[in-house]
C-alpha cells in the first residue's frame, strides 16, 4: 500500500497521542490509583499501535503493543502502578518520539526496541525489578493475572469447591531462552492432566501449544493435591523459570468495583464538562496560511490605494464602498492572524516531563506549575520560543533551585517550586520563569564577570542590582561552579537573549536573594502585522514600530542642549539622548535641523530620534529585506505602503545606547 | 541534437550580457526605489514586485563597469539565484536567444572587461560575442566585500 500521502496525518497524529501519553503519565504518577488516566493512556497507545502498523512501521507497533499490555494490566487492577512502571514506560514513550522524529526526518524509523520491549514485559509479569532502583515496588498485588471466567467454568469451580477440590491459579514462566516453547507447555499440561482438571488458560490453549504467548502463562487448575505437589510436578518438566501456585477465588476485587464506579462517575461528569470545548478542527499546512497572507498583504495594499483614490475624487458611493471594503477586510485580518495563532501549550506541554527528568538526574525535588498554557501566539513565535524556554527552565532547575538538604538548611520545604506563567498584555505576550530557589548571588556574579574581564572591578561597584543581574546574559559567563550536563558550558543565556531580541522581544531577570528569581519574557503577538508612527525624514518615510514609542514631542531649539557634544534633551526630568534620524541614515548629506523628536525606550533606556515631521499610526505588514540584505543597520525591514512605496522600519534597539 | 539554452539578453555599455533564462524571473520597468541607508554603494535600495520587496543592484557597478544614467530605457532583470531574489539594473533587455552549447567556451580573462570570475562562458555568435554570467557570483555577498578589501 503506498502510504506516502498519509505520512503528514500519522506524524501529526503520532507526535498528538505521545503528547497525551506524556502528560497522562505525569498525572498518573501523581495519582497511581486513577484508572481513568490508564484508560486515556490505553486509548492513545492502541491508536498509535494501529496507525503505525497500517503505516508499516513495526517496530513503534511492537514497542506499543508491548506498552499496551502493561496497560491493560494496570486498568484491571492487576498491576499496580510504580515508579519502576512509570519510568519503563516513560523510556518506552521516548523511544516512540525518537522513532517517529526519525520517519518526520525522512527516515525509515526503526530502531532496536527488543530490550525495552523485554523490559516492559517484566513489568507485565510483575518481576521487573530497576536496577539501583530502591523503590521496587511492593504494591504488586497480584503476581497473577486474574482470569475471566465465564458463567459456565464459574459453576463448575463451584461445585468442584463444593466436592473437596482446591480451584489454583498457576502462572508458569519458562525461561528466557526457552526455544521450544509450545511443547514445553504441552509437557506441563500433560503432568497436569494426570493431578487434575485445566479449567481455562490464558492465553488459549491453542496459543500455547503453538508456542505464541510471552514467556509465561497462566493456567486455572482444579485438584485435589496440595499447592506444593502440584508446584513440584511441573518444575520436573526442564526449562521452567518459576512457578506461582495461588489460590483462586472469584470474589477478589468485587470490593473495589463500587468505589471505581463512583469515582469514574465524578470523572465522567468533569470530562463531560470539559468536551464542548472542543470543535472541528481540519489540519492546514502552513504554507498555505503564509501563501494566503500573501494575498491578502496585496488586498490590503490595493485598499489603501483605493483609500487614496476615494479621498482624490470624493465620490459619495466609491467612499461607502471603500469604507464598506476597509471593515471587512480589517476583519479577515483578524481572522487571518487569528488562524496563525496558537496556545503557547504546545511548547509547554513538554516541561513537566522535562523538569520531572531532570529534577531525577539532579537529585532534587521540585515541582512545576504552569498558569496560562492556552495563551496564544503567532505561530511563528511559537516555533521559536520553545529552546529559549527549555534554556532558561534548565538553568532554574541547574542554577536556581538548590539541593534538599540546603533548602531544609535554609528553612524551606524540601521541594523547589518552578512557575511557568504566561498572559496577554496589550500587544505583547509575557512568559514568566519564577523559582523559589537560592536567587542570584550579585557578588558571585561580580566576581565571575570581573574575571571574565566583562566589567572592570570599579565599574562593578557602581552597578545596580538589576544591571549586575543582567550581566549573567554577557556570553561567556556562567555562575555554576561545575559544569554540569544540564547547563552551566557559558553558552546559553547569551543565546537566549540574542533570540528573544530577534523576535522582537525582551528579557529581564529579577531577583531576591535566598528567595527566587525570575525571568521575565516579553514578546509581540504577532511577528507579521507591526502597528507603527510613520515619520517624515527629509524625503524619505520611515516607520517606527510603536511598541517601543513612549511620546512624540515637539522640539523647539532652545530645548535641545549639549552634552560632550551630544545632543541630548530635558523630558520630564530625564536627560534623554538625541539621535537624527537623517544623519543615522544618510538621507541628505548636510545635517539639517529638525524639531520633532520621537521618544523610544529599550529596558530602561531612552532616546529621543529626531525626525521633521510625523505622519500618522499605520499598521503595517512587515517584509524581510531579503537573504541578500542581511544586518543592515538598524533597519528591521520594510514595507509597502498605500501609494505603493517601500518604506524601511526603524529598529529602536539598535538606537538606544 | 545539439543541446541548446535560452539566453536572455541585455546591454550594459553596448556590450551584449546574457544569462540562463531559468535564473530570470522577470522583467520590469524601472520603478521607484527605496534607498536602504548603510550598505554597498552598488546596492540602489528596495522595489515592491508582486507584494514583495526586492534589493536592486546597479550592475554596472556591481562589475566594476562605469555606473547606470538613468533612463527610462533602463529595465529591471529580476533573477534568483540560490533563493535570493535580486534586481539588476541594466542599459536595456533586448532578445531571449537559444544558443547551441557547443558554441559556448570557457571564460578567458578579457582585458578591460567584466573580470573572469563572473563569467561563466563566452558563446561565439556569428556576428558578435556574447558573454554569459555567472550569476551566483555577481549575487555572492562575500565576494563583493572581499574585492572591495582589495581594493582598498
Amino acid at each position: 500500500m503506498n502510504t506516502d500521502q498519509y505520512i503528514e496525518v500519522f506524524l501529526d497524529e503520532s507526535r498528538e497521542h505521545l503528547q497525551a501519553i506524556n502528560d497522562n503519565l505525569l498525572k498518573l504518577e501523581k495519582q497511581p490509583t486513577e484508572i481513568d488516566i490508564v484508560q486515556d493512556i490505553f486509548r492513545s497507545a492502541h491508536t498509535l499501535k494501529g496507525m503505525s502498523a497500517t503505516m508499516g512501521f513495526e517496530d513503534i507497533a511492537s514497542l506499543t503493543h508491548q506498552m499496551e499490555n502493561v496497560l491493560d494490566k494496570i486498568r484491571h487492577n492487576e498491576l499496580a502502578v510504580s515508579t519502576a512502571v512509570i519510568d519503563i514506560t516513560f523510556s518506552a514513550v521516548e523511544a516512540l518520539e525518537e522513532m517517529v522524529s526519525a520517519i518526520s526526518e525522512g527516515n525509515d524509523g526503526k530502531k532496536d526496541v527488543t530490550s525495552l520491549v523485554s523490559q516492559l514485559k517484566q513489568v507485565e509479569a510483575g518481576t521487573y525489578v530497576e536496577q539501583g532502583s530502591e523503590e521496587v515496588s511492593p504494591t504488586i498485588n497480584a503476581p497473577v493475572e486474574s482470569l475471566d471466567l465465564d458463567e459456565y467454568q464459574a459453576t463448575v469451580i463451584n461445585q468442584a469447591k463444593g466436592n473437596g477440590f482446591h480451584a489454583y491459579q498457576i502462572k508458569v514462566e519458562l525461561t528466557e531462552d526457552c526455544v521450544l516453547k509450545g511443547p514445553r507447555a504441552y509437557m506441563v499440561f500433560d503432568k497436569l492432566e494426570s493431578e487434575g482438571e485445566v479449567i481455562k488458560t490464558v492465553p488459549e490453549v491453542e496459543d500455547i501449544e503453538e508456542g505464541s504467548f510471552d514467556q509465561s502463562f497462566s493456567i486455572l487448575f482444579l485438584t485435589q493435591e496440595s499447592k506444593d505437589s502440584i508446584k513440584e510436578t511441573i518444575k520436573k518438566v526442564s526449562e521452567i523459570q518459576n512457578v506461582v501456585v495461588s489460590d483462586f477465588s472469584f470474589e477478589k476485587k468485587a470490593p473495589e468495583k463500587p468505589a471505581n464506579t463512583t469515582e469514574s462517575a465524578k470523572e465522567t461528569k468533569a470530562t463531560t464538562q470539559e468536551k464542548p470545548k472542543q470543535s472541528k478542527t481540519i489540519r492546514v499546512n502552513i504554507e498555505r496560511i503564509d501563501s494566503l497572507m500573501n494575498l491578502f498583504e496585496e488586498v490590503i495594499i490595493d485598499r489603501s490605494r483605493l483609500e487614496d483614490l476615494s479621498l482624490k475624487y470624493k465620490d459619495q458611493e466609491l467612499t461607502e464602498t471603500v469604507e464598506n471594503l476597509t471593515r471587512v477586510t480589517e476583519d479577515m485580518q483578524g481572522l487571518m492572524l487569528a488562524m496563525r495563532m496558537v496556545p503557547i501549550e504546545q511548547v509547554f506541554n513538554r516541561f513537566p516531563r522535562m523538569v520531572r527528568d531532570l529534577s531525577k538526574d539532579l537529585h532534587k525535588k521540585i515541582s512545576l506549575e504552569i498558569i496560562g498554557s492556552e495563551t496564544e501566539l503567532d505561530r511563528t513565535v511559537i516555533d521559536e520560543i520553545g529552546d529559549p524556554l527549555v534554556h532558561l527552565i534548565r538553568n532554574s532547575l541547574d542554577h536556581g533551585i538548590e539541593s534538599p538538604e540546603k533548602r531544609i538548611q535554609a528553612g524551606k520545604e524540601e521541594e523547589g517550586k518552578i512557575v511557568l506563567q504566561a498572559y496577554h498584555s496589550g500587544n505583547n505576550v509575557y512568559i514568566d520563569i519564577e523559582d523559589d530557589g537560592a536567587g542570584i548571588n550579585r557578588e558571585k556574579v561580580e566576581k565571575k564577570a570581573i574575571e571574565n574581564g566583562l566589567i572592570s572591578e570599579d565599574h562593578s561597584k557602581q552597578l545596580t542590582d538589576e544591571e549586575v543581574y543582567h550581566l549573567i546574559f554577557a556570553s561567556g559567563f556562567s555562575t555554576a561552579d561545575q559544569i554540569s550536563d544540564i547547563s552551566g558550558r557559558g553558552v546559553g543565556l547569551d543565546v537566549v537573549k540574542n533570540k528573544i531580541e530577534s523576535l522582537g522581544g525582551s528579557i529581564i531577570v529579577t531577583s531576591n536573594p535566598g528567595n527566587g528569581s525570575k525571568f521575565s519574557i516579553q514578546l509581540p503577538l504577532t511577528l507579521s502585522i507591526l502597528s507603527t508612527l510613520l515619520v517624515k525624514v527629509q524625503h524619505e518615510t520611515f516607520a517606527v514600530p510603536l511598541s517601543s514609542i513612549i511620546e512624540t514631542v515637539a522640539l523647539e531649539d532652545k530645548d535641545i542642549k549639549y552634552v560632550h557634544g551630544q545632543k541630548v534633551m530635558d523630558f520630564r526630568g530625564h536627560i534623554v539622548p538625541l539621535v537624527s534620524l537623517n544623519k543615522v541614515y544618510g538621507v541628505t548629506e548636510e545635517d539639517v535641523a529638525s524639531n520633532s523628536a520621537v521618544i523610544i525606550q529599550k529596558g530602561d533606556k531612552r532616546t529621543g530620534l529626531l525626525v521633521d515631521s510625523f505622519i500618522g499610526q499605520r499598521e503595517v505588514v512587515l517584509k524581510t529585506l531579503g537573504n541578500y540584505l542581511k544586518n543592515v543597520f538598524a533597519i528591521s525591514g520594510a514595507t509597502i505602503l498605500g501609494n505603493g512605496q517601500v518604506c524601511l522600519i526603524v529598529d529602536p534597539n539598535a538606537l538606544v545606547k | 541534437m545539439e543541446e541548446t539554452v535560452k539566453i536572455i539578453v541585455f546591454t550594459l555599455n553596448g556590450q551584449r550580457y546574457g544569462a540562463d533564462v531559468k535564473q530570470v524571473m522577470s522583467i520590469e520597468k524601472m520603478k521607484e526605489i527605496t534607498k536602504v541607508p548603510g550598505t554597498s554603494e552598488f546596492i540602489k535600495g528596495i522595489m515592491t514586485l508582486h507584494g514583495e520587496t526586492v534589493p536592486v543592484i546597479d550592475l554596472k557597478e556591481r562589475l566594476e563597469i562605469d555606473q547606470t544614467e538613468p533612463s527610462d530605457l533602463n529595465r529591471i532583470v529580476v533573477v534568483k539565484v540560490d533563493n535570493i531574489q535580486v534586481g539588476l539594473i541594466v542599459d536595456a533587455a533586448t532578445d531571449v536567444l537559444d544558443i547551441d552549447s557547443s558554441v559556448i567556451e570557457e571564460a578567458k580573462e578579457m582585458g578591460g572587461m567584466v573580470r573572469k570570475e563572473y563569467i561563466k562562458g563566452v558563446a561565439k555568435l556569428e556576428s558578435e560575442l556574447l558573454i554569459l554570467l555567472e550569476l551566483g557570483k555577481v549575487l555572492a555577498m562575500e565576494e563583493a566585500e572581499e574585492l572591495k578589501e582589495v581594493a582598498n
